[in-house]
Formats: structure tokens, C-alpha cells, sequence
């Protein structure tokens, strides 16, 4: 039962993690909760699910290329969502208080959810089961097709993320900006076009996990976001919010009490245990695993 | 003390508070006496809110919990047989003390952490409701089958009427309104101020930030306490689906779009946002309602944009804020 806990928990944490690094990417830059991640999500699950239902059949028949057009579908087009709500949402409160950009934020998530709601649908939607799953079992414990594409995508995407992050010189300018504004600025980097980077990279991940989440759960709904939201947020928090490692580590570890919670307390209680995770590490250890110390003026 | 100096306006406001809702009852529409209600307790909720987010800056995202609190536990005083006003100081300790226990270790997060953590007690609070089926009766709500929630009685009178009920939220109203006036010009309430512009500089002038803090935040979570007390009585059931996030979320843009700080623009607020999208929901049908939170998100984006200090702001706050955009 543990390992098969173990399995569901990291399939789950693909998906927190991939949904995580919006989070923490914007507020590595930004200082600021972008609230509408969820939404973003949200959207991007909504883009999948049209793609996947109305490409044209002889596009269905090739497997590899059929997934690869819904994916990056649903990612532009999630990336493209952040990056506008960015323009006319957050950027001309750039120096407004901290609360500001929250308020706005919650704004965009309002305005999205019921959006979705009244346009498109108020009952949940079943996902087009397009992937194949085949059952495989490894010393008594089930695993999927779908579970290891899942996590083989996440993994995949980490990694590229990862190199560009540290290999490339947008990343390094990106690295720059989270540092500093001004400096940056001053060293020759367009800190406005660093942070539309960063929306768009956050958003396609973000789009990317509402994609992953649909498939691996069979359906979704104007307001699937605002859960795995609070989770992957979460996640962000106990990795160290601003770090990119810390947030895909977080979302595998919360996957993975999530599973357990649900496999050896009650499914029930797993939303207040994972509120209760965030709480008591904002209150113990607020910087998170990987967090560093940060000056609270600056 | 003396008269506050738009005292005629405040006159007239009275006199209508007092006396359209009986011409109301009089011409038999109840439904808006019932709405004039709601948009009363939402205004007490308002006020207590405002202490927190308003006067001190703090952004609770999970306010409706102390409501929720506060609605169960007047349920539950209620069917053991405890009067409203026996119960009512009894609910007040209940909402103050799990105020101060939430409030206790949290304070000291940063402004969106803080809120964060609000909006997670919030979610959790609502969550046990739905799961402690022993003592809440699960989603299902209370009172029980065969069960009753008492009710009012004033001296020898009792509340049976939503008019009467209109009479004794107003009533409350005036007490939260009077407490938080009072409040924001006494010493407490410049500290709270002081602690919103610059919670450094006013460290460093000898005050207690996170005794401070505590004290706004239990005032704040005992009226939000008594709002569900006094909602409880009236509705005579609660039920956890009236507690989620959105709720929250709608108290708080009540206080963005009306101007935070000042209680006539949270009146404003809640009238904007409780009784207009009523009134309109009776005239254009119930489709209009889906369309109303669209509405309500697009203004709150365009108001923080462009009136950051909302409609009615607090004059204080706006002379801060017009001071602030000159010096950037």
C-alpha cells in the first residue's frame, strides 16, 4: 500500500510541481502572489480539452504529433493568458503597495472562473480519454502508461527549465532581475521583457499541469483550479518561494503527503492537513527548504 | 463630543435607515426588507473587516471563518436551550478566542503570506464543518431534524417578522460602527494607522506591533462573530456552502470598491455589491447573476488600477495616497 501510495503521490507531485513553478518563478521577480496562476490552469486544461476533442481525425491517428499539437496548444495559448493578464492586470501597478496586485489578481481569477462558467459550461466536463492506458505491475504495485508519461513529461520539463534557467543568458538575466530591478536595468537587461519571459514560461507550465491534471483525473471544471492552486502555492512556500528547485520539490513532497493522507488517514481531512502544512511551515520556517533569508525592506 | 461636521447628511441617512424599510414592510415587499437586512449584516461584516484590512492593512483573506464561527456557535448554544442574549457573550469569547489563537502565531507573516494563511484557516474552517457530522451535522447543516434554533426575544417581545430582525441588525450596525469610529481616533487606532503606512517607522516610535496587531485583529473577528450570531437567529438554519472562499473574497472587494478605511464607503460598497446585483437579479432574471461575479472581477482589476483608494475613500488615506504618487 505505501508504494502504491508512493506512485499515485508522485504523479501527483508532477503535476503540483509543473503548476508550482508559475508560482514561484513570478514571485521570485515580481514579489507578488499571482492569484490568477490558478486560472491559467484552469484555462489550460479548457485549451487541451478543445484541442484534444475538435483536431481533425486523420491528425488523431498519429499518436506522437497528435499530443504534441494539443500540448503546445494549450501551452501558448496558457503562456499568451499569463502574459496579457500581466500587461493590463499587474504592470501598471508596479508601484502601487504589495496588496494591490493581490486585489487585481483575485480580480482576474473572478473574472476568469465565471467566465469559463457562463460561456463554456457550469457542470464538469468529462476529458476526452484519447491516451491509450496500459496497466503494468512491478513487485505488486500498479503502475500506468499514463502515470509515467505524466511524470516523464514533468521531469522532462524541469530539466529543460533548469537549463535554461542556468545555461542560457536570458536566464541568467532573468537569475539578474529576481536579484535586483534597478541593477539589472542599469547592466543593460529590459527588466519589463525579463518579466513577460517569465509570465510566458510560468503560464505554458501552468497550462501544462491543466492539461496533465485533466487527463489524469477524466474531467474538469470552471473552478478546478483554486484546490491544486492552494496546493502548488504551497508547494512554492515549503520548497522556498523564488526558488525553482524548491518549488519542484515541494510539489513532489505535497503529492506525495496528499497521497498518504489519503491513503492512511482519510481523503476527507487531506485538504485541511495540506492548509495545515502551510500554515505551520509559514509559521516555522517561512524561507522554506531551500529558501534563503530575505530582508523584508528593500 | 461634538457633532461630527456632515451631521445633516448623517441626520437624513438615519432617518432613511430608520423609516424606508417600515414603509417597505407597510406596502407588504418583504423581499426587500430581507435584502435591506443582508446588506445590514454584510455591513457589519464590512466593519469588522475594515479594522483589519482597512485600519491595519492586513489582508484577510479568510474573514467569513469568524462568521461561519460564529453562526455555529450560536446554532449550537441556541438548541441546548441558551437564549440569544446569554449566548451572545458566549459567542463573542468563542470568535475572539480563536481570533487570538489563529492570529497569535500568524501575525508576524508579511502582508500576502498573511494572507495566504487566512484564506487556508478559512478553507479549513469550513472543511471541519462539512466532516464533523457529530457536532455540525455535516453539509446538511443545523438545526437537526426536530431541533429549533430559539427564538429572539426583546423584554417581553419577540422577533418573529424579518422587519423586527431588520431592527436589531441596525441596531448592532450602529454599535460596530460607533466602536470602529471611535476606535480609528483613539490611540489604538493611530497605531493601527501607523503600523498599515510603515510598520518599521512605527516600531521605532515604542509601539507594540504584535500586541497591536492582535487587539485590531480580535476586534475585528468578535464583530465578525456576532454577525453570524445575529444571522443564525434570523435565517434559523446555517449551512457550510454559505462560508466559501468567494464569500471572503466578496467582503473584501466590498471594502476595494467602496474605499478601504472608511466606513460610509463600505456602506457604499455593500449596497454596490450586495442589494444593486439583488435588485437587478428580481427585475432581469437569475441569468444575470452568472454575469454579475464577471462584472464584479473586471471592476475590481479596473478600480485598484485606476481609483486605488476606491470610491469613498477615508480622507486620511487619500491625502496619503495623493502625497505618495506626487514623491514617485
Amino acid at each position: 500500500m505505501f508504494f502504491q501510495q508512493l506512485v499515485n503521490g508522485i504523479t501527483l507531485g508532477s503535476i503540483y510541481a509543473l503548476f508550482a513553478l508559475g508560482y514561484t518563478m513570478v514571485y521570485g521577480i515580481l514579489l507578488m502572489i499571482n492569484f490568477a496562476h490558478s486560472e491559467i490552469f484552469m484555462v489550460g486544461a479548457y485549451l487541451g480539452f478543445w484541442a484534444l476533442s475538435l483536431l481533425p481525425v486523420w491528425v488523431q491517428g498519429w499518436t506522437p504529433g497528435y499530443f504534441t499539437i494539443v500540448f503546445a496548444i494549450a501551452m501558448m495559448g496558457a503562456g499568451l493568458l499569463a502574459v496579457t493578464i500581466e500587461r493590463a492586470a499587474y504592470r501598471p501597478l508596479r508601484r502601487a503597495s504589495r496588496l494591490a496586485p493581490l486585489i487585481s489578481a483575485i480580480g482576474v481569477s473572478i473574472f476568469l472562473q465565471n467566465l469559463i462558467q457562463v460561456t463554456v459550461s457550469a457542470q464538469s466536463q468529462p476529458y476526452p480519454d484519447t491516451f491509450k492506458i496500459s496497466h503494468y505491475e512491478f513487485f505488486g504495485v500498479q503502475v500506468n502508461s499514463l502515470q509515467i508519461f505524466i511524470f516523464a513529461l514533468a521531469i522532462s520539463a524541469m530539466v529543460l527549465l533548469q537549463v535554461f534557467i542556468t545555461k542560457t543568458r536570458l536566464g541568467k538575466a532573468m537569475r539578474a532581475t529576481a536579484q535586483n530591478h534597478t541593477v539589472s536595468q542599469l547592466m543593460g537587461i529590459n527588466v519589463s521583457f525579463i518579466i513577460t519571459v517569465t509570465f510566458l514560461i510560468g503560464g505554458a507550465l501552468g497550462g501544462l499541469a491543466g492539461v496533465l491534471n485533466g487527463m489524469y483525473y477524466g474531467s474538469i471544471k470552471f473552478n478546478m483550479g483554486f484546490f491544486p492552486g492552494l496546493k502548488a502555492f504551497t508547494a512554492a512556500v515549503v520548497g522556498g518561494i523564488g526558488n525553482i528547485k524548491g518549488a519542484m520539490v515541494g510539489g513532489f513532497l505535497l503529492g506525495i503527503i496528499e497521497a498518504l493522507t489519503v491513503g492512511y488517514i482519510s481523503s476527507a481531512y487531506k485538504d485541511v492537513i495540506l492548509f495545515a502544512v502551510l500554515i505551520l511551515v509559514l509559521i516555522f520556517r517561512p524561507t522554506g527548504i531551500f529558501g534563503e533569508e530575505v530582508t523584508e525592506k528593500t | 463630543m461634538t457633532l461630527p461636521r456632515r451631521w445633516p447628511l448623517i441626520a437624513t441617512g438615519l432617518l432613511v435607515v430608520l423609516i424606508l424599510p417600515l414603509v417597505l414592510n407597510q406596502l407588504g415587499n418583504l423581499y426587500a426588507v430581507r435584502v435591506i437586512g443582508l446588506v445590514g449584516i454584510y455591513c457589519i461584516l464590512g466593519v469588522g473587516l475594515n479594522i483589519t484590512i482597512g485600519y491595519t492593512g492586513l489582508l484577510d483573506l479568510g474573514y467569513i471563518a469568524f462568521y461561519a464561527i460564529g453562526a455555529y456557535t450560536a446554532a449550537i448554544l441556541s438548541i441546548a436551550g441558551i437564549s440569544f442574549w446569554l449566548g451572545l457573550p458566549i459567542v463573542m469569547i468563542v470568535g475572539g478566542a480563536i481570533r487570538l489563537g489563529l492570529g497569535a502565531p500568524v501575525l508576524r507573516l508579511r502582508g500576502d503570506y498573511l494572507a495566504i494563511v487566512t484564506l487556508g484557516f478559512g478553507e479549513i474552517v469550513r472543511l471541519v464543518l462539512i466532516n464533523l457530522d457529530a457536532i455540525t451535522n455535516g453539509p446538511k447543516g443545523l438545526p437537526r431534524v426536530g431541533e429549533k434554533i430559539a427564538e429572539v426575544k426583546f423584554l417581553s417581545f419577540t422577533l418573529t417578522e424579518n422587519i423586527h430582525f431588520y431592527y436589531l441588525i441596525l441596531a448592532f450596525l450602529l454599535i460596530a460602527i460607533f466602536i470602529s469610529h471611535r476606535l480609528e481616533h483613539s490611540r489604538l487606532g493611530r497605531a493601527l494607522i501607523a503600523i498599515r503606512e510603515d510598520e518599521l517607522a512605527a516600531k521605532l516610535s515604542g509601539i507594540n506591533i504584535a500586541r497591536t496587531k492582535a487587539v485590531a485583529f480580535v476586534i475585528s473577528g468578535i464583530i465578525g462573530a456576532v454577525a453570524g450570531d445575529i444571522y443564525v437567529h434570523w435565517n434559523q438554519f446555517v449551512s457550510p456552502e454559505s462560508f466559501t472562499f468567494w464569500e471572503s473574497v466578496l467582503l473584501v472587494s466590498m471594502l476595494v470598491i467602496g474605499g478601504m478605511g472608511n466606513v460610509w464607503g463600505i456602506l457604499l460598497g455593500v449596497v454596490l455589491l450586495v442589494a444593486v446585483p439583488e435588485v437587478l437579479r428580481s427585475t432581469l432574471g437569475t441569468a444575470f447573476v452568472d454575469y454579475r461575479m464577471i462584472a464584479f472581477g473586471l471592476l475590481m482589476v479596473v478600480i485598484i488600477i485606476f481609483r486605488p483608494q476606491g470610491l469613498l475613500p477615508s480622507r486620511r488615506r487619500e491625502l496619503e495616497l495623493k502625497t505618495a504618487g506626487e514623491e514617485s
